[in-house]
Formats: C-alpha cells, structure tokens, sequence
C-alpha cells in the first residue's frame, strides 16, 4: 500500500523549484485576489488583479506553457488591465462603491455560497485521479510550434471563428461607444456672431490696475475721471470682498500732491 | 509537490472571483472579477494539459483568452455607455427594466 502511493507520489511529483514558485507565487495570487475583492477603490482592485495575473503568468511559465505565460502578460496584465484602467480614470477614479444593501442579507449569503462552492469544488478535485504525463513529449519540437500545430490544423475553425468574434467585438465598441451629434457643430464664425448680436461688450476686459507700489489682480484700474473700473477685477474677488481700495488711495494721494501745487498758483 | 496543488489554487481563485461578482456593486470591479475567474479557469486548463501530456488545454487556454479580450472590449464599451447616461458605474443603478 505505501510503495504503491511512493510510486504514485514518485509519478506525480514535480521538481523542487517549482514547488518553491508554486508556494511563493500562489500564496501571492490569492492574497492580491482576496486585496481585490476588499479594496475601496477600484484602481487599487485592477492593480491587485494585475498582480495576480502576473503570477499566473510565471505559473504558466513553470508549467511548461512558455507561449501562455507570455501572452497572459501582453494581453491580460498589458492590455485588458490598461483598458481598465483607461475606462477607470474615463469612468471617474473616485467613484466609490455605494455600501447600500439592495437585498437584504445578501453579502453574507454571497460570501457563504462563495465558500461553500470552493470547498464543494476543493473536496471534488481531492478524488481525481491525478497523472503527470508531463509536456516533455509534446513539447519536443518547441512549445510555439506544437501550438501553432494544433491552432492551425485542428482547431483552424474555432480560429477563424475566433476572427470574427474579435472584428464584431471591435465594431461593437465602436458603435457603443460612439456619440450621435444632435445639434450641428458651432463654429468660429457662428460663435463670433453670437458675441456681437448678443450685446454685451464684445472687447476683451480691462486689464487691474498697475501702480508704483501695488501691481496685482485685487487693484482695479482707475477711468480717466479717477473713479475705478469695476470691470477690470474678477467678480470672484469683488463677491469675496478682496478688492483693494488703492485707487482711492492713488486718487486722494494725487489730490494731495496738486493741492499745493495750486496754492503755488495761487501765490 | 503534487500539480493537483495548481487546480486548488485554480478553484481557490474562481471562488474569490465568484464571491467579488456577488460582493462588489462597481460594475468595472464586477468585471474584474470575471476575468479572475477566467484566468483561474486559463490555470486549470494549462495544468491538466500538463498532467495529460498534450497541448489541447493551452489551446484551449489560449482560445478562453482571445474571447476574454473580446469579451471585455465589448463590456467595457456597455459600462462607459451605462456611465454616460446614467452618471453612475453603481450594478444598483441599472434597474429601469425592473419598473
């Protein structure tokens, strides 16, 4: 009995360093899958399952699929996470989960059934008969051209079937993704027609005042009658009552300064 | 070690997934979950084709990752359609038929 489970153990049993990638790499795999499924934003999930996908990658690698674990980089970790993350920061980055509980109970009963199916699928997998035929015969000619041997011979109609999925797939985004424009597109002609026909003052704003001692966007600019311009400060300031009183200062200083100078023309 | 460890770590991993499509209310992390599972389901494939010696399960492996990539280009698309109209990513939120 124990020789024949050494020998089966002997069958089955796999090299050191890959036992070490698959006790390092699968721990790793699903912690950042449990991080993703707890983490608030939704930027730090897609990273996580980065993660994650990444070491399935060098699973994939250590399984003698060397073609695999390349294209799980390229196409998973490299395109289907950046497109993610592309619609992520379209959608919003801080569009937060809403804790709302539509159905009652239903967070306990998911993580329940959760459980429930893994350990189902756990204790099922624990009575199948396991092999390790090892890819070392399939693999003899290369693992790209074994592929590319079955992909382009046996299976050449689920890939051309494969194309067209993927050119549906493109003009279906395409399509859902694209905006009808309802209204005709406002150019630079009907835009200057508007600013004329509307009229307010169509030149741009005076620019604040600039004084010896005070140059900033608070100091209005002063009219030639020496009262200052409203218009030259930004409404924002003046509701904010930021506005500086320099012209008023400027103005009586100048008063100030030609009243002596009218006493000498007087005297 | 035993290469059954791999198809542990495959279940482990889908039944994560499964829990997040349950859990989450973000449609985009809804999605995200999806693809979990689909790469734990891409592992399970890789390992029995190592345990049985041939290389129909990466083709097939490699066949689940084409149309995932289809698969998200499309449900993408549907998700930032939902967000342009409805100003919300919320699985909540899209429930006119309902009414």
């Amino acid at each position: 009995m124990s020789s024949t489970a050494t020998v089966l153990a002997a069958a089955t049993d796999t090299g050191t360093g890959e036992a070490v990638t698959f006790w390092v790499l699968g721990p790793l795999a699903v912690l950042a899958a449990l991080g993703m499924l707890a983490s608030k934003k939704a930027v730090h999930s897609a990273l996580l399952l980065a993660l994650t996908m990444l070491s399935l990658a060098v699973l994939y690698l250590a399984q003698d699929a060397p073609f695999l674990g390349v294209v799980q980089v390229v196409v998973y970790t490299g395109a289907v996470m950046m497109l993610f993350l592309f619609v992520l920061m379209l959608v919003g980055v801080d569009s937060a989960d809403s804790l709302v509980e539509t159905l009652r109970g239903q967070r306990v009963a998911a993580v329940l059934g959760a459980v429930g199916f893994g350990a189902l699928l756990v204790f099922a997998l624990g009575d199948a008969v396991v092999t390790n035929e090892g890819l070392d015969q399939a693999n003899s000619e290369g693992n790209v051209e074994g592929l590319a041997n079955l992909i382009f011979a046996r299976y050449v109609f689920a890939f051309e079937v494969t194309s067209a999925l993927l050119i549906t797939a493109a003009i279906g985004a395409m399509v859902l993704a694209h905006r009808e424009r309802h209204l005709p597109k406002i150019t630079q002609r009907d835009l200057s027609v508007q600013r004329f026909r509307g009229g307010q003052y169509p030149a741009p704003l005076p620019s604040p005042g600039v004084y010896a001692r005070h140059n900033a966007v608070d100091t209005p600019a002063l009219l030639p009658d020496g009262t200052p311009a409203d218009a030259s400060v930004s409404r924002v300031l003046a509701a904010r009552g930021d506005v500086r009183s320099i012209p008023e200062q400027a103005s009586t200083t100048a008063i100030e300064r030609a009243a002596p100078r009218r006493e000498d023309d007087g005297s | 070690m035993n290469p059954m460890n791999y198809v542990y770590l495959s279940a482990v991993l889908f039944s994560i997934g499964a829990a997040g499509v349950l859990l989450r209310r973000n449609a985009i992390v809804v999605f995200m979950c999806v693809e979990l599972m689909l790469n734990a389901c891409n592992l399970a494939f890789v390992t029995f084709s190592r345990m049985e010696g041939n290389l129909d399960g990466q083709v097939i492996a490699f066949f689940v990752m084409v149309v995932a990539a289809a698969e998200v280009v499309v449900g993408l698309a549907i998700i930032v359609t939902i967000v342009r109209t409805r100003r919300s990513a919320s699985v909540d939120g899209a429930n006119l038929l309902k009414y």
